[in-house]
């Protein structure tokens, strides 16, 4: 069994919900539901996900009732999300989620960042593919410590694979934590990771109205990459055009322009990095200043 | 297609459900997915009728699906109004400066059980 959240044995989790239950007790059926969710995944080279849905059986009958639930269907995904989110403040984790179309440039913008940020903070990697470790081999190349997961099927990560993935990256204290989802722009939307921002990456050999054909993406990120710009003499792109049509589904969308290639606008986005990290650590050391006063309260006692 | 891990993931909320609250099967399921959530009403109708059989618990549900018209709220106007996509202009002033303040929720509400 796990140690992360106690998967892939019995699934010991306490799932946390509330609910003030009428029991009808007039049916006679013997009270075992075997809980048997199948969360099994090798943990030997990086992580393999891409299982069914659970299996549960209970036997017997009894009349039919209402039952008022209120249960949000990401509520799952999303105490996992607090859970790695809690855990990256208690270190001083940045921890940033990369999604982008394949072919966007994420990797090599990832390799690029990893090599240049090193002297500067710690930096880790996460990276999300259905198959191949190719992406993390590029970024260990770089020096920077990286853990492939691989969803299988999935055409997303979730909060629990990034929860197992920590486990096993242990991310230094206080470092930048990039997490590149799987390359795509629809599912990996909904998902929140526990990060403290999305980073949605469009090249400019993409179509510029990729914010309004892909809208939740657009809209669930707080900056929006625009990479390969070493590139803009050669297209038709309209950088303008796009830029409205993100700021038409997320008017508050951050904007750098870089190449990944060039190095054109990087600082720009290290920048921006450096200011993100900083927030974080302002709320450590706020958080670790009240613990302390709390301390030095209770010895004053 | 991610619908398919939302949908595994009502079947665990009937499943969680069933344990906690002494019931066999769901009949029937309600469930309010808005308008601006990051799904298909009818997507996440095929992929439930998909995967209902693997879990006894929810093998014979029926999905009733209400959708949640989305909202937002216009900073210029300095009221709500209702949009059908995000990318949709304010109805009253044409902008662009739009909140989204509702119909990004994609719950389950109610279950008739046995």
């Amino acid at each position: 069994m796990c140690t992360v959240c106690g998967c892939g044995g019995e699934h010991a989790h306490d799932h946390g919900h509330s609910h003030d239950h009428a029991h009808e007790h007039d049916h006679d059926h013997p009270h075992d539901h075997p809980h048997d969710h199948d969360h099994g995944h090798d943990h030997e080279h990086g992580h393999h996900y891409g299982h069914g849905a659970a299996g549960a059986q209970a036997p017997g009958m009894s009349q039919a009732r209402m039952v008022r639930i209120e249960q949000d269907i990401l509520g799952h995904n999303n105490r996992y999300a607090a859970e790695n989110r809690a855990r990256f403040a208690a270190r001083g984790i940045l921890a940033l989620n990369l999604v982008s179309s394949p072919g966007s440039g994420k990797t090599t913008l990832l390799c690029r960042s990893a090599r240049d940020l090193a002297a500067r903070w710690p930096v880790a990697v996460i990276e999300g593919d259905q198959q191949t470790s190719f992406d993390a081999d590029r970024i260990r190349a770089t020096g920077a410590p990286a853990l492939q997961v691989n969803t299988g099927k999935g055409c997303h990560l979730d909060a629990h694979m990034i929860g197992h993935a920590l486990a096993d990256l242990r991310p230094a204290d206080q470092s930048v934590l990039f997490i590149e989802n799987v390359g795509n722009l629809v599912c990996p939307a909904g998902f929140d990771l526990g990060e403290a921002a999305k980073v949605v990456i469009l090249s400019v050999t993409e179509g510029e109205d990729k914010p309004l054909k892909y809208p939740d993406m657009f809209a669930a990120a707080r900056l929006m990459i625009l990479n390969k710009v070493d590139l803009l003499p050669h297209l038709a792109f309209d950088v303008e055009r796009c830029v409205a049509f993100a700021r038409q589904v997320n008017p508050g969308i951050e904007l750098i322009r870089l190449s990944a290639t060039s190095g054109e606008g990087l600082d720009l986005w290290y920048d921006w990095i450096g200011r993100r990290r900083q927030a974080v650590l302002e709320n450590r050391v706020a958080a670790l200043e009240a613990d302390l006063a709390a301390a030095r309260h209770g010895l004053q006692e | 297609m991610h619908e398919m891990s939302l949908t595994e993931g009502v079947i665990r909320i009937i499943e969680e459900q069933a344990a906690a609250q002494g019931f066999v099967r769901v009949r029937r399921l309600w469930m309010e997915i808005g308008r601006l959530s990051t799904v298909d009403p009818e997507a996440m109708r095929f992929c439930f009728e998909a995967v209902r059989g693997n879990s006894p618990a929810a093998a014979a549900a029926e999905l009733e699906i209400t959708t949640v018209p989305g909202q937002a709220w216009c900073m210029d106007c300095s009221q709500t109004a209702e949009i059908e996509q995000r990318y949709d202009p304010c109805p009253r002033c044409g902008g662009h400066h739009l909140q989204v303040s509702g119909g990004e929720e994609m719950r389950v509400t109610e279950m008739e059980v046995e």
